[in-house]
């Protein structure tokens, strides 16, 4: 036997399903989850009975313990359950990886993967900082030496790398905004986007108010609640079920150094994706530039431009120009986040990134949809800067 | 121990590292962790060595002098507790010696912020066991 067994084209994306998005609810986060759990198991065509593998990529926060789901799906004879940690909004993706080895290595058939967020009506990112014994190196860092400063959500630290973008490369206030742009171009074109109906001009991000420089208001992403979620089958069975199979043909993870704290990495512009991106694309065999759109996590503009060189869409300190002059929209070169993305269309730790390439690839996108879209890329970020990426085919 | 506050700031917790890093500031010093087998600095505080996987520590001073490394203009306070303070320049100030620290940045203006900038430390008294390391241009 081999040394690895590769993971390409092992597994498939065969239900997506999403709650909708919205700005306060009275559901919790396990009725959130369940109902986006239903949506995507009768999108694959499955009873809830044939899942048997659950795995949570933000553990119990993200709707409930594995048990939680069973319990309420009825899921019979559940081979295999597990939660991510640590690497924050990067875990949705990370999770297609678990999936896929857990499939590959024939412990189960039909994993579910399911994420509820209450960004508007649960606790706020800063009070997750600020929790006492979580064990986590990260928020021992935040709390000790950057809160006292003032310094303590995701868009003041983070706004630390945006800075830095912009006096080392000369990236401008208006390439932040290209970004923000474009996401709210596309959100109005997704009947579950909470910002369709509210177009932004250049004028009009320009104008919002600032919360940490160099991010005002519309660099940063949506507080929503909602749920979303997905099923993974193996290919051999997905090529006979309910829709056509999207496959994962690369995925990998990756983290920047030191992970704990932002200032004492040797570069703070060198994140996770750096080093997950190069693998995820080797095990597909494919190059950036076959992509024909990109799902990057948008927690804010600044991220975004770092991903979208990070994999390898553009060169490092090039991001800045990359997505002017409409790149980055549909139509354009490499559309990015054909859904809205975090900015514009809702705040779902990047599930629905991946929800949106496999509507995509499929060919479901509607007015929105990406022609001939055969391949197309979805990255997620964070707990400081961790990465994952995943490259689907249809 | 209850410790009477002298300026309206989030205070770090009592774990011991963290207690001692800013009871050094407290004294006038900055000094920030090492190994005490090979040298390297760890900061901010951690169990063990990556360098040479020692748990000995040491706390290594230095001469309070650096550059800007970056910045952000907190406009929109954190919490209630800043609110009279914004808009704060926190940059990450990068020491001579080579360790880094997340600080405010006084005596510049917005437009004169640059990467690189050389910087010198000074101490802000939260209260009798606490003071906040911040910097201005040396
Ligand atoms: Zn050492």
């Amino acid at each position: 036997m081999a040394d690895s067994m590769s993971l390409r084209d092992r597994a498939c994306i065969v239900g997506i399903g999403e709650t909708e998005y919205v700005k306060g609810t009275p559901k919790s986060r396990l009725e959130l989850a369940l109902q986006a759990s239903m949506a995507a198991i009768q999108d694959a065509g499955l009873n809830p009975q044939e899942i048997d593998a659950v795995e949570l990529p933000n553990g119990s926060a993200g709707g409930g313990a594995a048990g939680d789901l069973a319990a309420n799906l009825g899921l019979g004879d559940v081979r295999f359950t597990t939660s991510l940690q640590e690497m924050g909004g990067a875990q949705c993706v990370a999770s297609l990886e678990v999936a896929a080895m857990v499939i590959a290595a024939g412990i189960a058939k039909h994993v579910l993967i399911p994420i509820a967020v209450q960004w508007a009506s649960g606790p706020s990112a800063r009070a997750f900082y600020e929790q006492q014994g979580t064990g986590l190196q990260s928020v021992e860092t935040i709390r000790d030496y950057y809160v006292p400063f003032g310094v303590g959500a995701p868009a003041q630290h983070y706004a630390w790398m945006a800075q830095r973008h912009m006096s080392i490369y000369g990236t401008t206030h208006e390439q932040l905004g290209a970004i923000a742009v474009a996401m709210r171009k596309h959100a109005q074109l997704h009947p579950k986007a909470l910002m369709r109906g509210k177009p932004m001009t250049m004028q009009d991000y320009l104008a919002a108010r600032w919360i940490s420089k160099p991010y005002r208001l519309f660099d940063c992403s949506l507080e929503n609640d909602g749920a979303a979620a997905l099923v993974v089958s193996s290919a051999e069975r997905a090529r006979d079920m309910k829709q056509k199979p999207v496959y994962l043909s690369g995925i990998a993870t990756g983290h920047p150094y030191p992970p704990q704290d932002i200032p004492n990495r040797p570069d703070i512009l060198t994140i996770g994706l750096d080093f997950a991106a190069p693998a995820a694309y080797a095990m597909s065999g494919l190059t950036p530039s076959d992509m024909d759109f990109a799902q990057i996590y948008d927690c804010f503009t600044g991220q975004t431009l770092l991903q979208i060189e990070s994999a390898g869409f553009c060169k490092k300190g090039e991001g800045g120009p990359f997505v002017e002059g409409g790149r980055i929209e549909l139509g354009g070169q490499l559309p990015v986040n054909t859904h809205g993305g975090l900015l514009s269309q809702a705040h779902v730790n990047g599930m629905n990134h991946i929800v949106e390439a496999v509507v995509q690839l499929r060919g479901d996108g509607g007015e929105r949809q990406v022609k001939d879209a055969e391949f197309g890329a979805v990255s997620g970020w964070g707990g400081h800067a961790h990465g994952a990426l995943a490259i689907l085919r249809r | 121990m209850t410790q009477q506050l002298l300026k309206n700031r989030r205070l770090p917790s009592d774990r011991p590292a963290t207690v001692t890093f800013y009871d050094y500031c407290s004294k006038g010093e900055l000094r920030f962790q090492a190994c005490a087998d090979c040298g390297e600095f760890r900061h901010p505080p951690r169990p063990m060595c990556p360098h040479c996987n020692s748990q000995n520590i040491e706390w290594k001073a230095v001469k309070g002098t650096g550059t800007l490394y970056t910045w952000t203009i907190v406009v929109q306070a954190l919490d209630k507790i800043l609110v009279d303070d914004v808009p704060i320049i926190v940059g990450i100030v990068e020491l001579d010696e080579g360790p880094r620290q997340a600080a405010w940045i006084l005596g510049v203006a917005e437009e004169d912020l640059r990467v690189g900038m050389k910087l010198k430390v000074s101490f802000e008294a939260v209260t009798d066991k606490v003071a906040l390391p911040q910097f201005s241009p040396a």
